[in-house]
């Protein structure tokens, strides 16, 4: 563990270095780095510096407006947000299972979202560095720049993002903040035609997720003794699972793994999650440290996302991308694999999986059907859990007789993983940057490893009243007037 | 075979003057039974903003025009060529039309570039929650205006452009 580099001994000496903002992520993040005199790394910390207040300001709204309010927490995941709002709300209008065609289309819609969130972060984001280097040029660590050295290989990207907005738009009716998902259901079915527009892609998606699978596995294999050990940490692994072990990216139980691959949970009923996980505050950034209960915040953080979802499961569902996740694990050994730039590997593994998925959904008679909505008895408490691309998707509210929410909670997938990030990039800091001349280029291994986490820092970022917060009061000149802090030293 | 033409309106709706592109969009549509669009295979596209995947929309057109707010172009509105450049946009949120020709050029090579044109709406107020502001409403009919004298004067001076007369 890298603990010990969270926090500095105080010492006068200490030079500070900056990566403000981390690249190629979603969402404004920040780095910093103490250095003593000899350039050993005493301190290394991942900063989330947005502040959005989310949690505060749906309080207020009516239930029926959060699927479509909560969209606005992200521009590269709104599907997974209104996705788990409206499972959430389901169970407010006591709904615990949806019509076959409901079910479908949100499923649909939901592996819709996973492949052009994926394709997104390997392709436009990722690739540049683990195609031409983690210390390349730095004008040339982008998407443009993968497509004119390897157009083939960007343009296919290119077209699963497109083809993964295109499942979005045919069911909310825009790629980006549509609607679909309402209390009970969905609010409109898919036509033939849609269906039919949908299906011509679908054969070749899936011959270009599979390539996407082996360009993946490839580059990470092509290097084994630095990818493996590159912001190599080892954690425990959360993730929802069906009731039969299969992967499911829309509903299961809660499981964790420990670092050895043993069970800590399984088949956790997700409503009970307040007994197992609480939210750790620390001063210095705007994201909270989720951790299992059981074991307290030192020990008690875990990862999710793409590789714990591959390493938890029992298999994937599809066949093709089960046959990838085999070789994944044979490559692990029977231990679950901990290296994290083989996030990269299980994200596409996932690609193949939600592209296998998409057309054996649009060849189920139950995607066209028209009964879409149903009811039960009402509920003043709803909660909806989904793995959302980047990780497992909390989604917590009350409401009042009057259906207004009074009280909302999330824990967001990055947020998860926000231990884990910080480890990795200390990690790194001490294997690469300690004692070294800082350059660019090893700053940008840095970023390379948080990076491979995906992390959508926006979404990460939504309470209000939980965290530190100082205002400042400032006159023309910028002299303070006043000040005001809260949970300074609580 | 009709014109094929794309006309692409992008913005966030929710900023004020930014929402002009997919504003003007909205009445294209209501139009486009009407003369000069009439005679078209017209797809009108919105988004908060261009990305690297549009270059795919660009495909099997003759005529694309690109609509956007601009904060300082001559009022209430202007039209200008788009050629292809490599610029730095596409590192950013405000990917240029300019930009994502260049990418066009580089992911299809062989294929042909459409005619390309932006059509800039001058806007004044763009922060979050705003409502349109009344300069931008008035840009708003005048730019409808612009943008069917555009297609009407490309397909008529354009040797090479199909006929749109129905």
């Amino acid at each position: 563990m890298y603990t010990h580099l969270e926090t500095a001994e105080p010492h006068p000496n200490l030079r500070r270095v900056v990566i403000d903002p981390v690249t190629r992520v979603e969402g404004h993040g920040k780095v910093t780095l103490l250095l003593d005199e000899d350039n050993h790394v005493k301190q290394a910390r991942l900063h989330i510096v947005e502040f959005r207040g989310f949690e505060r300001f749906i309080q207020g709204r009516p239930y029926w407006e959060l699927p479509v309010l909560v969209q606005r927490l992200c521009g590269i995941c709104p599907v997974s947000h209104h996705l788990a709002a409206a499972k959430a709300i389901d169970q407010l209008v006591g709904v615990d299972q949806l019509t076959p065609a409901a079910d479908k289309l949100r499923r649909l819609l939901h592996f819709g979202q996973t492949l052009q969130s994926h394709a997104l972060h390997f392709y436009h984001l990722s690739s540049p560095d683990l195609l031409f280097g983690f210390a390349s040029e730095a004008s040339r660590r982008n998407i443009v720049a993968v497509l004119d050295a390897y157009p083939e290989v960007a343009l296919k990207g290119v077209k699963l993002r497109k083809f993964g907005q295109e499942v979005i738009r045919m069911i909310c009716g825009k790629r980006v903040h549509g609607t679909g998902a309402i209390a009970g259901g969905m609010n409109k079915s898919l036509s033939e035609t849609e269906r039919d527009y949908l299906l011509q892609d679908a054969d070749q998606m899936i011959a270009w997720a599979a390539d996407a699978v082996t360009l993946a596995r490839d580059l990470y294999l092509s290097d084994r003794e630095h990818h493996e050990h590159f912001a190599l940490i080892h954690s425990s692994f959360m993730g929802l699972i069906r009731q039969d072990g299969a992967l499911d990216l829309y509903h299961g139980g809660l499981r964790v793994k420990d670092e050895r691959g043993q069970l800590i949970l399984d088949h956790v009923d997700y409503r009970q999650y307040t007994d197992y996980l609480r939210e750790e505050v620390k001063s210095w950034t705007y994201m909270k440290f989720p951790y299992l209960v059981a074991q307290g915040p030192e020990r008690g953080w875990y990862r999710v996302g793409p590789l714990a979802r591959i390493n938890n499961c029992d298999f994937i569902p599809t066949p093709q991308a089960e046959t990838a996740r085999q070789a994944f694990v044979a490559y692990g050994g029977g231990l679950p694999v901990q290296g994290s730039l083989a996030f990269h590997w299980a994200r596409m593994i996932e690609v193949l999986h939600s592209a296998e998925a998409i057309r054996a959904l649009l060849h189920d008679a139950d995607i066209l059907g028209s009964d879409l909505v149903t009811r039960g008895e009402r509920r003043a408490e709803g909660i909806g859990v989904i793995e959302a691309p980047r990780g497992t998707l909390f989604h917590h509210y009350c409401v009042n007789e009057d259906d207004i929410v009074t009280r909302a909670n999330l824990i967001v997938s990055t947020t998860s993983n926000n231990t884990a990030m910080n480890e990795s990039i200390r990690q790194v800091a001490a294997t690469y940057l300690d004692g070294q001349t800082v350059t660019e280029g090893l700053l940008n291994h840095l970023e390379v490893a948080i990076r491979a986490y995906d992390p959508c820092l926006s979404c990460a970022t939504h309470a209000l009243g939980k965290m530190p917060l100082e205002l400042e009061l400032l006159d023309a000149e910028e002299r303070v007037i006043s000040r005001v802090q809260r949970g300074f030293g609580d | 075979m009709k014109p094929r033409v794309l006309i692409f309106g992008y913005g966030n709706p929710a900023r004020g003057d930014d929402a002009l592109g997919p504003l003007l969009l909205e009445r294209v549509e209501a139009r486009r039974f009407q003369p000069p669009l009439a005679g078209l295979d017209l797809e009108c596209l919105t988004d908060f903003q261009l990305q690297i995947e549009h270059a795919l929309d660009l495909i099997d057109r003759d005529l694309v025009i690109f609509v956007d707010a601009h904060t300082r172009c001559s009022p209430p509105c202007t039209v200008q060529r788009v050629e292809p450049r490599a610029d730095i946009s596409h590192t950013t949120h405000a990917l240029s039309p300019a930009a994502l020709l260049q990418v066009f050029q580089t992911i299809h090579q062989g294929l042909a570039l459409p005619s390309c044109f932006v059509l800039s709406i001058r806007g004044y107020r763009f922060e979050l929650g705003e409502p349109l502001s009344p300069e931008a409403e008035a840009h708003l009919i005048a730019a409808g205006q612009q943008l069917e004298n555009t297609v009407s004067s490309f397909f008529s001076s354009s040797p090479a452009a199909p006929d749109p007369t129905p």
